[in-house]
């Protein structure tokens, strides 16, 4: 027999719902969704809660804890203090279903809308030959469980509905840049895509995906990023715009190559000749200021773009200053409506 | 019923979304057939996402020797030869053509330098047989199917503007019953997990891709879909099931920390070099090694040793023997006192591997024990133990159309198929069983459609109403018992009392104690709406799992010998007579009858595969008398064509 131990579960379905105080046994060893499933069992048989594998393999499990998006399965309770409450809540960024389980429907639109791998003409079936150092790369992305943390986290659709429509999220980035490195996709404007439809210029590498990923996919640093990087080539980016503005030729490391000389952004492209590419060794973010709370307009929510902004980057949705896991009567979870 | 109850009607409804349901799905789709694809969760999370090791099939990349010949062998050996060896002839003979397909999907596996396919070692597999992508090849498999249905459905889209025109998942959408007319598939019957609402697909054509039955058990690798809902409908549609008393136990679960026991630990990792060993640092394998293998496996450690470098000239380590035999041997190590205080022993691959080799060769292991058990396996070795994996018995089929035998339209592919894998699977040779198997099934589906022509059977509205009665009587019933308790105690039974070791007088004990469950799961009740209602869903599951251990339990009980993934302790040996039978079970009324059932017995062309000496392991004397004299009519025969 474990020690009690003090949960709030967030509990409602669309029409609202509320933070529900519970005290429940927890064992040596335990995992929080082994807590919530002893709540079904012992407290509340009809506790809605996503799960299948129970050892980080299929993510479904995902919900935020302490208002950390994560894997229920993956999260030890040997993490939290003895005396710590732990609060569990549904993903923010998508329409709730019932307590625990939200309506995720969004991700498969979007991954609906990614064109598929296009095979080679001509290769017959046993006759692909890759080697391994060139499916490396890909490998990596698809290492994706699709637990949709890194979508839920994303600042462009968290708490901005209205973004969904045109941005993608991380999880489709990943997919984008893992089809673009395929040593035989036929398909060659991958990158075109990702910009054009699963708005990647929204992204501004704040690197949040990347923190939250449980597969601990590098998403900024090795799909994003390079994405981008050649998405400049014809292209306006504002981030990769800003980026240029910010590190002058003079404050590049002095071993990089010499640099083409800064574009101005400009829209159409020019004709250029040769091909440009962001030295190596550029830092992608200023460096943070410290702690701050989340800078929030007058609507109450976070600026969208980093020119009006004091820093590269939006401030994590959490704000800078939070560490986690938070005290837990610091939250003040609320649930968006269906029809914020 | 005042409900108004969402229709749909559809050539072909394949029920599962795991390995064998999206590809069947994808053949029926190629044929021209409407489908749906029913899953009880999400797309893309269904039980095969979570196979590790690999699929196997004879593509000689790794090994040239390999064929599909030497593939079909190890299969029969591995079940004991009481397969159904014309699926595990199409198995071997159809799987690398699967594997291949995969990669015009977009499939990524490891490769070999030379920019094949990369093939791992696995248990009971004589060459490097296993297409792998590191230890999560399931994902690979489940994401690639899944992705390929999404390109079908863009297709379709460009055609016609939706793209659900003629392929549509329902995901988070329970089946609760076949509905039958006349003995033909005449729809299906469920609800939405995340409304509660009911939903009735009429369909001629019904592909049970289900899984397994694992969630009976207490320590199992199987998820909460593992509650053998396909197995129950088939029986309950008038189908029969065979090999139920056959059940895997892997060996390597984990054991520690007890929220995790069950969960599995990979064989890659004994395919890589990790070995057993028990609390006084003794590699035990070597004293446990049954005499049909006696040939096969080495006698030394250096003798191992040497085979992960030169597997041509040295024989394999023990490690690598079947998972029944490894499994018992754990069972018999932790009973004679030399186990860990959890009831485990200790699996090592720290001391026999490099760090940045364990680091590349098995990331997710290593990942799992790190953020669940808090253990560096490239520092400390793991503490497993056996933990109920995989179903061998299932749905009987015929062997080329994946075919029911007792109803027309229904097909079964999958885990919760029977016969292919006889007594025991190899590992491995699940995920290319689902592929095969998963193809034909769609194919011939779409042929029985084709031939209905426009005469299709009909749904009653009679068979409606109480299906529809049977799914909301837990949340109508006052005072029913709480569906949690008697899950426990249902896992109890099966745990204790039909587990890995079985004793005549337990499993007799095991069906008065089931039968006493049966009445009381009848009264189950569940608290709380419709929406979205785990309790009410376990309420429901609760009868499929029962029906299902009743199955096992009475096979267990009927078959007086050890084999495979059934061993009972007072008939210790294999006994050839019974490799002769395999036991079937259907309903008669509410009750399982259990019937004896000659297992079809392989023609010369392929027993011609095998050593006489190797057979007269297996075989009854008339039986060897026999072969003789096939063998030496064929001699004659040969000669014969040579004069
Ligand atoms: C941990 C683990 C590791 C494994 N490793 C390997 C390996 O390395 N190699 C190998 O070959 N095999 C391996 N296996 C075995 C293999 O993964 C499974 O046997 C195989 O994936 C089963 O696939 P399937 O298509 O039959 O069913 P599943 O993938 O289990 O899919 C079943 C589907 O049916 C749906 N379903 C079930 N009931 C209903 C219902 N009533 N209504 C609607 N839908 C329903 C489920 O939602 C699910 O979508 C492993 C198994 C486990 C548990
Ligand atoms: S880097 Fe930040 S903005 Fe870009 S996708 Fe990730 S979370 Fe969203
Ligand atoms: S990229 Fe990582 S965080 Fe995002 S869905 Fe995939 S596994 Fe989850
Ligand atoms: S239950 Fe599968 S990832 Fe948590």
């Amino acid at each position: 027999m474990g020690a009690l131990r003090r949960f709030k579960v967030w509990r409602g379905d669309k029409a609202g719902g509320q933070l529900e105080d519970f005290k429940v046994e927890v064992n040596e060893g335990e995992v929080v969704l082994d807590i919530l499933h002893r709540l079904q069992a012992t407290q509340t048989p009809d506790l809605a809660v996503r799960w299948n594998c129970k050892a980080g393999k299929c993510g479904s499990c995902s919900m935020e804890v302490n208002g950390m998006p994560r894997l229920g399965c993956m999260t030890r309770m040997s993490t939290f203090a003895e005396d710590e409450t732990v609060t569990v809540t549904p993903l923010r960024t998508f329409p709730v279903i019932r307590d625990l389980v939200t309506d995720v429907s969004f991700n498969y639109e979007k991954a609906r809308d990614m064109p598929a791998f296009a095979p080679p003409s001509g290769v017959a079936p046993g006759e692909y030959r890759m080697q391994q150092v060139d499916v490396e790369r890909s490998q990596e992305f698809r290492k994706c469980i699709e637990c949709f943390l890194c979508q839920t986290t994303c600042h462009v659709v968290r708490d901005h509905d209205e973004n969904k429509k045109a941005f993608a999220g991380p999880r489709y980035f990943i997919r984008a840049a893992e089809l673009d490195m395929h040593p035989l996709d036929a398909k060659t404007d991958r990158k075109d895509f990702a910009h054009e439809q699963q708005g990647l210029g929204y992204c501004n590498i704040t690197k949040c995906c990347t923190e939250v990923c449980p597969e601990h996919i590098k998403i900024t640093d090795n799909a994003i990023i390079p994405m981008k990087e050649r998405v400049v080539d014809n292209r306006y980016d504002p981030l990769v715009w800003l980026g240029r503005k910010i590190f002058r030729r003079d404050q590049l490391p002095a071993q990089a190559p010499a640099p083409h000389p800064v574009v101005a952004p400009r829209q159409p492209p020019p004709p250029r000749v040769g091909t440009h590419h962001i030295p190596l060794g550029v830092i992608w973010h200023k460096p943070q200021p410290d702690g701050l709370e989340a800078e929030v307009g007058p609507d109450g929510k976070m600026p969208l773009t980093e020119v009006t902004f004091d820093r590269a980057g939006a401030a994590s949705p959490f704000g800078d200053n939070v560490t986690f896991p938070l005290p837990p009567d610091s939250l003040n979870y609320q649930h968006p409506k269906s029809d914020d | 019923m005042t409900e108004n109850i969402e229709r749909h009607r559809y050539d072909v409804v394949v029920i599962g979304a795991g390995g064998a349901g999206l590809r069947a799905a994808i053949e029926a789709r190629l044929a021209g057939k409407r489908t749906a694809i029913i899953s009880k969760s999400l797309f893309g999370k269904a039980h095969t996402v979570m196979a590790e090791g690999g699929a196997a099939a004879a593509m000689g990349n790794v090994n040239p020797n390999d064929n599909w010949m030497v593939h079909f062998r190890d299969t029969m050996r591995g079940g004991k030869f009481l397969n159904n060896y014309r699926m595990a002839e199409l198995h071997a003979k159809e799987a690398p053509d699967r594997i291949w397909e995969l990669e015009t999907y977009g499939a990524l596996f490891d490769r070999t330098k030379d920019g094949k396919i990369s093939q791992r070692n696995f248990g009971g597999h004589e060459y490097p047989r296993l297409a792998h992508v590191g230890d999560r090849t399931g994902l690979e498999l489940i994401r690639t199917l899944q992705q390929k249905i999404v390109s079908l459905q863009q297709e379709d889209r460009a055609e016609s503007g939706s793209y659900e025109a003629r392929l549509r998942v329902f995901a988070e959408c329970t089946i609760t019953e076949l509905l039958v007319d006349g003995g033909k598939i005449a729809g299906a019957f469920g609800y939405h997990r995340e409304s509660g609402k009911l939903v009735l697909f009429e369909t001629p054509a019904v592909i049970l891709a289900t899984g397994g039955v694992g969630k009976s058990y207490k320590v199992t690798s199987n998820s909460w879909e593992y509650t053998g809902d396909g197995h129950a409908l088939a029986l309950r549609a008038g189908a029969s099931l065979i090999n139920m008393e056959f059940l895997q136990f892997h060996p390597t679960g984990m054991v520690w920390p007890p929220s995790v026991r069950g969960i599995l630990v990979t064989e890659s990792v004994r395919g890589d070099g990790g070995v057993l060993k028990n609390t006084e640092g003794k590699r035990f394998m070597f004293d446990y090694v049954p005499d049909v293998f006696r040939t096969q496996y080495a006698e030394t450690e250096d003798e191992a040793d040497r085979w992960y470098t030169d597997p041509d000239n040295n024989k394999r380590p023990p490690e690598l023997l079947p998972r029944d035999e490894v499994a018992r041997a754990i069972n018999a190590e932790v009973k004679a006192g030399r186990g860990t205080e959890s009831g485990g022993v200790f699996l090592d691959i720290a001391s026999r591997r490099p760090a940045e080799f364990i680091l590349k060769r098995l990331p997710s292991m290593y990942h799992q024990f790190k953020e669940l058990a808090d253990v560096d396996i490239t520092t400390q070795p793991m503490e497993i133990g056996p933990t109920c994996h995989y179903v061998m018995g299932g749905v009987e089929v015929d062997a080329d159309s994946a075919a029911t035998t007792r109803v027309s339209g229904l097909f079964a592919a999958g885990e919760v198929s029977g016969g292919m894998h006889g007594s025991n699977r190899l590992g491995g040779n699940s995920l290319s069983d689902l592929l095969v198997f998963g193809k034909r099934a769609g194919e011939y589906a779409a042929g029985y459609v084709d031939g209905l022509g426009a005469s299709r059977p009909k749904v009653s509205k009679a068979n409606v109403d109480a299906a529809a009665e049977t799914v909301l009587g837990p949340l109508e019933r006052t005072g029913g018992e709480n569906p949690y308790e008697l899950w426990h105690e249902l896992q109890t039974v099966m745990q204790d009392l039909v587990g890995i070791i079985r004793r005549k007088h337990e499993l007799e004990e095991s069906l008065k104690r089931l039968a006493d469950l049966r009445e009381r799961i009848a009264n189950v009740g569940a608290t709380g709406g419709r929406l979205y209602n785990p309790g009410w869903h376990l309420a429901l599951d609760l009868r499929n799992m029962l029906i299902v251990s009743e199955c096992t339990a009475r096979a267990a009980l009927q078959r007086e010998e050890s084999r495979g993934g059934h061993t009972r302790e007072d008939f210790p040996a294999m006994n050839p007579t019974w490799r002769k039978i395999n036991l079937v079970c259907a309903l008669e009324g509410d009750d399982v009858k259990l019937a004896a059932q000659p297992v079809p017995s392989m023609p010369p062309r392929l027993l011609a595969l095998f050593d006489r000496s190797e057979m007269a392991k297996y075989l009854t004397v008339e039986e060897l008398a026999e072969l003789d004299s096939v063998v030496a009519g064929n001699n004659v025969v040969a000669e014969r064509a040579v004069n």
